[in-house]
């Protein structure tokens, strides 16, 4: 934008911006109009328009923006990790896993994915590379047979967490949709609230299709949470936008690239200023 | 993978046909329908602009208005203009070039490089009766090489024995010279994902291209991709000069924009589609087939 008047010309790019984010259509138009209806009679510049649309969008997703404490109680709390073929499952395990060993937990990693080629060595990799314990079976073994084994593991070794990955698979197949009902249910068996977590992990390259995923996922495997990888690149998520409004599940983390540490507490201000193109705006937490 | 695009523009063209004579209002709000299903459906912004203004454009001329069934000539026109935007025939993998010929991959991170060159090199293989051999220059992702390595078994396929400690380009030699020496047909060259942004892994694929000189660059995407899909299809081709694209997912119920998106800014061929995990679930892509499936003709 220019230095034009703040006007419907204005509005348009704004909504376009917004559809180029992935917002979908939606909601491109409802914060579109939020923003027009706060119009300043005074000239703004491009940078102030955007940063008047990253606080509209930054209202949605602020009540979602929630950390990822698992329980003390549970031993183990147990975080079950689902999502589409590809979406950075298995390296959000490796990165969580890191995560919450530097906060001090003792953890185990189950190689739920026991369907995709090597998918079982990769994670291996992680859970060395977090000092995590490591459960895995054959490839070709069945998932929840394998979750239960992970499950009696970690309670033996007291361990504070049992991260489960899974197999990627479509929300449109219903047979390996059915397959994630059954770990979840034999995760039941020993622990009526586990899973503590059920971590839905959406690729931000990923355009409306997220909405469907999100109810999907939802309905089998009861997500509690969703994390989006990816943002390093040049997608900006703003699906989570849609997802925000109409499901109204916490989004805990980020991920920004590959290694172990690239993974971020999700923060509706950073997200919402990236979704517009503006910098970060660094927070000073000292006193 | 169309299937919600073919529904709504059904809808508004069905409305359109139904109308006698067209005024240009009548068009207009038509086209605003279509720009709205498009979107929808996760075709770019800018592509879904210039189709529209495309039809728009012929859709208000002479053709249509002097038609006796202007409505039956904006269907044709919107189809059209599809099928103009999809590209016209079906483009397989070429290796018409000297042996072995080099078939670079290359994509975003978890977009399905690994299993599309497992996919393909099994059809070369069974189909056409070629000798190939995979190749793994990803050096980053853990067991990246341990699950081409897994796919060659799993297809029958050669794949390059891992020398651990390589850089993607002495790989990528390694490859050509074994693919030489043993007398292969093809050498498919799978790379580590990546995002655009990521200059020095972008420098990475250049240089690899440069010193196999690939017949063949093949983009591979994935089907569910939103908006993101013309800023990475144009930065790879920019990088590498991408000869085709191999869509992803499409067993998925995502709605195809990308498809249309990636050709569009590219110009190039989708030339094969993903329909499935297993190394078989792979299929040639015919544009013309899917231009008459979204306008369910
Ligand atoms: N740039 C970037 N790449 C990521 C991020 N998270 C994961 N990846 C990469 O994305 C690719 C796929 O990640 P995986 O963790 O294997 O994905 P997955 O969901 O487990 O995949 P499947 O098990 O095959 O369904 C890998 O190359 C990862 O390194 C991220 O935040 N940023
Ligand atoms: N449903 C479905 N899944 C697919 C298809 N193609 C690949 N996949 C899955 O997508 C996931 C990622 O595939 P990979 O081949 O590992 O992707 P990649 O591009 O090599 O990933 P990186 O090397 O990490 O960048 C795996 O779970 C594959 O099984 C497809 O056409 N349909
Ligand atoms: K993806
Ligand atoms: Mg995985
Ligand atoms: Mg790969």
């Amino acid at each position: 934008f220019t230095k034009e008047k703040f006007d419907a010309a204005t509005l348009d790019e704004l909504e376009d911006l917004l559809i180029q984010s992935d917002l979908g259509l939606a909601a491109a138009e409802r914060v579109t109009a939020a923003v027009g209806r706060a119009r300043h009679a005074r000239q703004l510049d491009g940078e102030s328009v955007r940063a008047i649309v990253a606080q509209e969008v930054s209202k949605t997703l602020a009540p979602v923006a929630i950390p990822l404490d698992p329980p003390e109680s549970a031993r183990p709390a147990v975080i079950l990790v689902v999502g589409v073929n590809g979406s950075g499952k298995t390296t959000t395990i490796g990165k969580l896993a890191e995560t919450y060993r530097t906060a001090g937990m003792k953890i185990v990693l189950a190689a739920g994915d026991t369907f995709r080629a090597a998918a079982v060595e990769q994670l291996g990799v992680w859970a060395e590379r977090a000092g995590a314990i490591f459960i895995s079976k054959e490839t070709g073994a069945d998932a929840a047979a394998l979750a239960y084994e992970a499950y009696a593991k970690a309670r033996a070794e007291d361990a504070d967490l049992l991260i489960i990955d899974t197999a990627g698979r479509l929300q449109n197949k219903a047979g390996l949709m059915a397959e994630l009902e059954k770990i979840v249910r034999v995760l039941k068996k020993f622990d009526a609230e586990a899973p503590h977590a059920s971590l839905l992990v959406l690729d931000a390259t990923t355009g409306q299709n997220a909405l469907g995923q999100v109810e999907a996922f939802g309905k089998v495997a009861g997500v509690t949470g969703l994390v989006m990888t990816k943002l390093d690149g040049t997608a900006r998520g703003g699906i989570l936008v849609a997802v925000a409004e109409k499901y109204r599940l916490p989004v805990h983390f980020i991920g920004v690239g590959e290694g172990v540490d690239d993974l971020e507490p999700f923060d509706a201000d950073d997200f919402a200023r990236a979704l517009v193109g503006l910098p970060r705006v660094e927070k000073d937490y000292s006193f | 993978m169309f299937d919600t695009l073919t529904h709504r523009l059904g809808g508004i063209l069905d409305r359109l046909t139904r109308r006698g004579a067209l005024t240009e209002a009548d068009v207009s709000e038509a086209m605003r329908e279509v720009r709205r299903a498009l979107l929808e459906a996760d075709v770019a912004l800018e592509v879904v602009r210039s189709f529209v203004d495309r039809v728009k454009e012929r859709a208000v001329g002479v053709e249509v208005v002097k038609s006796v069934t202007p409505g039956q000539m904006v269907v044709k026109i919107v189809h059209d203009e599809l099928v103009a935007m999809l590209g016209a025939d079906a483009q397989p993998i070429s290796l018409a070039a000297a042996v072995p010929v080099p078939i670079l991959m290359v994509g975003l991170q978890g977009s399905g490089k690994t299993t599309s060159t497992a996919k393909i090199a099994r059809r070369l293989t069974t189909r056409d009766r070629r000798k190939v051999l995979m190749a793994s220059l990803d050096t980053r992702r853990p067991a990246a090489m341990e699950q081409l390595a897994t796919l060659g078994k799993q297809t029958e396929v050669a794949t390059l024995p891992i020398v651990p400690g390589q850089t993607a380009l002495q790989i990528a030699r390694r490859a050509m010279e074994a693919g030489r020496l043993g007398g292969y047909d093809v050498v498919l060259l799978d790379t580590a994902g990546r995002t655009t942004l990521d200059e020095a892994l972008m420098a990475e694929v250049v240089e690899v291209k440069k010193a196999t000189n690939p017949h063949e660059v093949l983009l591979v995407a994935d089907a569910l991709t939103g908006q993101d899909a013309v800023t990475t299809a144009r930065a790879f081709d920019q990088a590498v000069g991408v000869t085709g694209i191999v869509l992803t997912r499409v067993d998925g119920d995502g709605r195809g924009g990308a498809a249309l998106s990636m050709r569009a800014v590219t110009g190039k061929p989708i030339k094969l589609v993903g329909v499935g995990e297993r190394f078989d679930a792979v299929e040639d892509f015919d544009p013309a087939r899917i231009a008459n499936r979204i306008l369910g003709m």
